[in-house]
């Protein structure tokens, strides 16, 4: 591991301090640190946020609140999220193992970068550790990567479980910076590679993630989160589905709609929204939403299976969720 | 009192594990132990153009950057001649090999500053163009030699005739991907020199005697001026039954700085110079008659090997033996790539090699329109056609009948995709298990003390299996005393010679001496005794006595008896010692011997997303005498789990254009997690076998993975219609 400097902030203030910009922030470091002792991230300075007051979950008139320190166990197993949406603590729930779930944060999860072996071995051509270097995935061995959303020079999966869900929620990210506050919508917060695969969000240096907040929409305690990988358990998804329906009548009047394991980033489908709007919910429609979601894939020679299999997961989900 | 032997008795080093206070080699407090971090390179094929070193070299606590440039060249470094294992890498040159291969070592006092240090060393490549895919029709395959213990290649009749008559047939190509063991505990060694000449290593290995002359021959030692102790084992698997590139680096390093050096690899490193089972493409043809008579079977492997050693993974080996056929053909070949050296990793040949033949006798079944256990009872081999020797016990039969009824096998509708449980597809699917029995010489010796415990010693290791407790309940029985009164130490060059830990051997090998020494030991006490005028055994005869419970007694009456302990009081006080040696006698002329098994497995198949999960294991078992119940299951257990993650989801996968690898760690080489592993259930049928060997135990360590393999994927197969004949079976092949 590379040698670092270390500040554990007692407030936001503190944290905000002189050197933020220079630092990278840390929380549950389940990702962070991994990739510190690999290699692949070499921080000057550490900025630890455990101690601020950033870990409750309040439920108000406008949704829900969710503190950014909240862990990712506590947030799956809140009343209001297993209730209110679901899909959102099954997602947790489908990630990582126990141990895992009980340090990694909200905060942290919004920024958690990808599993690209390429990636995370410092492999020499990767646009991501140094840009302009090339892409080796994506003529190399690219199974588990993206087939949207990507482009030549980064194919890299987001490999959050928590992220589609929120996403599928329309979730808002307050964000604080010594310059103020600002609210970014999740869809908007995780940025496609395009030609800079290395800036992978919106967050800005010295920025911190304070809360997530989710709206009150009903429908979405109809919601499922259903995933496809390599083993029952402790495997990132190779296409994962969030959906929320909701069916009045026989018909659906609203949906939601993202995937997960097949995106650059986590994957919001407003064709597949669009489809199921006025349909019955049951297979026809779902079918047709499945297609339209991956109309516009890119598949690489070792993950075009995924383009079935995302399909087929999003149909699973939705008839889960119709069936709810 | 019943025998110690064949209970199942708790680990008698459990405590010990569970209180993490047993002593792993990384473990051992060596004073003023400086730290050496291996840099591997970062092509595959290639020279080392430059390597510069002044940063790491200056960097703080960094007490030596070795590099070919400047390492010592050990004085048998360069011997030709047998190797005494494989052939190593530690910088004694720039030619590079193999991704990952160690070119820079980098010493320091503590483990963070040597890899700080390690990070700053900048190695340039000329780069050659590698090629690491094994291609089955490559003009470079060859033929070896021979296989580790068998002839490369057999033929037996007329393959070729017969599979043209055979009115059913079945001619499929089945492979398996290159897998790297990954036991919890790295590859570590500690490296103490005393003065020149003298050399301790503490290290973690399933073979202290294969390290100890291994590094004699390397450095120039007299093999009594090296001693190697591994006293517990995190799992070998295969990878640590040979020294690899560590152990001479840990040496070398603690001799350029004068300390004592420890090494402890990376997670990465175990996909790089410590072994691996090699890839296989293994074609297999099966001829039979209408009713199921096997008339003919051909399996041909191909796998690859480095361009500097050999290992050949020796699957077409059980195809010689499993079935009564009168024509049979089999072939092993090679292709040299720019990998590292491959080898044993449990079960080797057997696993990979059982997985296509058990695969083709599913296949072969579904053609005959005939049930996979009727299949294979029909072609039950009274003896090895291979030798044509009887088998010195085989109860593959008894494993079937009490298998099926076990496990329901009559619930099973015979059309693939029959079977359904709510939206899971469900599929039974059954397989053979065999692994041959080994035996090596071994030696053992056992010393009785005055207070009536005993110290029993040999050089054999405990890697996980049991060795300590199955040792310590056979020297009890022999030397007639209280289980709690014996003490059995191992993994230590110091003691009387075993072989490595490996082949399934260890109690077959080491079991007989063991056994031996506590027998010889307890006679002599005898003779004490009944040459002592003040026992009440005075003048009889050593053959009239028995032994138990630390007391000899007269056969014919019990009550007449001395304690072993009163005995050597009386005569002195000193310890009874004994040592002696096992080996195999005439019975492997006479005999073909193998553990049988046979294996079951239910899966359940997502029909939509392709997940496979399997639902319950059964594995029933002739395997000779069970020593401990418990150890023995947990064998089993542990071979049956890792069929699972060989058939579902284990494999290392290069990068083709570069020959690196690219899975380097346990996220990325994925093994099962327990909410992968079902139900797991085990039996033995009672098997007497009088011929193996003086315990007649046959040795567990490796069938219970044989059989598991083929038995999941034929339940696949049943499950879903789809025949996936390239492991492993993941999510892409079955949507």
């Amino acid at each position: 591991m590379h040698p670092f400097g270390y500040l554990r902030a007692d407030s936001l203030e503190a944290a905000l301090g002189a050197d933020a910009e220079r630092a990278v922030f840390i929380a549950g470091g389940t990702c962070l640190v991994d990739l510190m002792r690999l290699g692949v991230m070499k921080p000057e300075r550490l900025i630890d946020l455990n101690r601020l007051s950033l870990d409750r979950v309040v439920e108000t008139e406008q949704g829900v609140s969710i503190g950014a320190l909240v862990r990712n166990s506590a947030l799956a197993e809140h009343t209001a999220i297993r209730t209110r949406y679901r899909a959102l603590s099954e997602a947790l729930l489908s990630g990582a193992s126990p141990q895992l779930r009980n340090r990694a944060t909200v905060g942290g999860n919004l920024m958690q970068r990808t599993r690209c072996a390429y990636f995370r071995n410092s492999f020499p051509r990767c646009n991501k550790l140094v840009p302009g270097s090339g892409c080796a995935a994506f003529d190399g061995e690219n199974r588990e990567h993206a087939i949207l959303g990507g482009s030549e020079h980064c194919i890299a999966v987001h490999p959050s479980d928590m992220c589609v869900a929120m996403v599928a929620f329309e979730a808002q990210i307050r964000l604080r910076s010594k310059q103020g506050e600002r609210v970014v919508p999740i869809g908007e917060f995780h940025l496609l590679p395009g030609r800079r695969p290395d800036v992978e969000t919106v967050l800005a240096p010295g920025e911190i993630i304070t809360e997530v907040m989710l709206p009150a929409v009903p429908f979405f305690a109809r919601s499922r989160y259903v995933k496809a990988r390599d083993r029952a358990s402790y495997e990132f998804a190779l296409a994962s589905a969030a959906v929320a329906l909701d069916v009045v009548g026989g018909t659906i009047r609203a949906a939601r709609v993202a995937l997960g394991g097949v995106g650059t980033k986590p994957w919001r489908s407003r064709e597949a929204e669009q489809i199921l709007m006025g349909r019955a919910p049951n297979g026809p429609a779902f079918e047709e939403a499945a297609r339209a979601a991956l109309a516009q894939v890119a598949p690489r020679p070792h993950n075009a299976f995924k383009v079935v299999l995302a399909q087929k997961t999003l149909v699973r989900a939705l008839e889960q969720a119709a069936n709810a | 009192m019943k025998a110690f032997t064949g209970q199942g008795l708790d680990r008698v080093d459990g405590r010990l594990k569970v209180t993490g206070a047993a002593e792993y080699s990384a473990d051992v407090p060596v004073a003023n132990v400086a730290y050496a971090v291996i840099i591997g390179s970062a092509i595959a094929s290639g020279k080392i153009a430059r390597i510069d070193v002044d940063a790491a070299r200056s960097a703080p606590g960094v007490l030596a950057v070795l590099t070919s440039a400047n390492a010592p060249k050990p004085a048998g470094a360069s011997a030709k001649g047998p190797q005494n294992g494989r052939v190593l890498q530690f910088l004694q040159d720039d030619r590079v090999y193999y991704d990952g291969q160690p070119v820079a070592v980098v010493v320091a006092d503590t483990l963070e500053r040597a890899q700080g240090a390690a990070s700053l060393v900048e190695v340039t490549y000329e780069t050659s163009p590698p090629s690491v895919t094994l291609d089955p029709t490559s003009s470079e395959a060859y033929a070896p030699e021979k296989l580790v213990r068998d002839p490369t290649d057999s033929h037996r009749g007329d393959f070729d005739a017969a599979f043209a008559r055979a009115p059913v047939t079945v001619d499929a190509t089945y492979t398996t991907p290159c897998q790297n063991h990954n036991p919890i505990e790295l590859h570590a060694t500690i490296a103490v020199w005393q003065g020149d000449d003298k050399l301790t290593l503490y290290d973690a290995t399933q073979g202290v005697f294969g390290v100890k002359r291994k590094i004699a021959r390397l450095f120039g030692l007299a093999e009594t001026n090296v001693r190697v102790i591994s006293k517990f084992l995190g799992g070998g698997f295969g990878c640590k039954g040979t020294p690899w590139s560590h152990v001479p680096i840990a040496a070398m390093a603690a001799k350029v700085v004068g300390r004592p050096v420890k090494v402890v690899i990376t997670r990465q490193q175990m996909f790089a110079f410590v072994g691996h089972r090699p890839p296989t493409i293994q074609r297999v043809s099966l001829g039979a008659t209408h009713d199921g008579k096997l008339t003919a079977i051909r399996h041909a492997l191909v796998s690859h090997t480095s361009r500097f050693d050999e290992f050949v993974e020796g699957s077409a080996v059980v195809s010689r033996s499993l079935y009564a056929c009168p024509n049979v053909e089999t072939s092993h070949r090679l292709v040299r790539l720019d990998v590292a050296t491959p080898t044993f990793m449990r079960a080797p040949g057997e696993c990979t090699g059982n997985f296509a033949l058990e695969s083709a006798m599913d296949e072969l079944g579904y053609a005959l329109g005939m049930d996979p256990i009727a299949l294979r009872l029909k072609n039950e081999a009274d003896r090895d056609g291979d030798t044509d020797k009887p088998w010195s016990s085989r109860s593959l039969r008894q494993c079937y009948e009490h298998g099926a009824a076990l496990f329901g096998w009559s619930r099973r509708s015979r059309e693939p995709r029959s079977m359904r449980d709510g939206k899971w597809l469900v599929g039974f699917g059954v397989a053979t298990a065999t692994y041959p029995v080994h035996r090596s010489a071994a030696s053992a010796s056992a010393r009785v003390k005055a207070d009536g415990t005993a110290v029993v010693q040999s050089a054999t290791q405990d890697i996980g299996t049991g060795t300590y407790t199955i040792m310590t309940q056979i020297a009890a029985d022999a030397l007639g005393l209280p289980f709690e009164h014996v003490r059995f130490e191992l993994g230590d060059t110091a003691f009387p010679e075993a072989p490595m830990s490996a082949g399934s051997q260890t109690a077959a090998s080491t079991g007989p001496a063991v056994q031996r020494a506590g027998l010889a030991a307890r006679r002599q006490i005898a003779e004490l005794a009944v040459a002592d005028a003040a026992s009440p055994l005075h003048g009889l005869s050593v053959t009239e006595l028995d032994a138990k419970d630390g007391a000899l007694f007269i056969k014919s009456d019990p009550a007449r008896r001395d304690t072993m302990a009163d005995v050597i009081r009386r005569n002195g006080g000193r310890d009874v010692f004994v040592e002696a040696k096992a080996t195999e006698g005439e019975e492997r002329k006479k005999y073909a011997m193998r553990s049988f098994g046979a294996e079951f497995a239910e899966v359940r198949v997502d029909p939509d997303l392709g997940e496979v999960r399997v639902a319950r294991l059964l594995g029933v078992f002739g395997a000779g005498k069970i020593l401990n119940e418990k150890t023995g299951k947990s064998q089993m257990l542990g071979g049956m789990v890792w069929g699972i993650g060989f058939a579902l989801t284990e494999r290392t996968r290069y990068d083709v254009r570069d020959g690196r690898v690219i899975t380097r760690d346990l996220a990325d080489y994925l093994v099962p997690v327990e909410a992968d592993v079902p139900e797991v259930e085990i039996a033995f049928v009672d098997e007497v076998d009088a011929h193996v060997n003086e315990l007649g135990a046959k040795g567990i360590g490796e069938v219970g993975l044989t059989g598991a393999i083929a038995a999941i994927g034929n339940a696949v197969f049943h499950a879903t219609g789809k025949r996936v004949r390239d492991l492993p079976i993941t999510v892409d092949k079955l949507i």
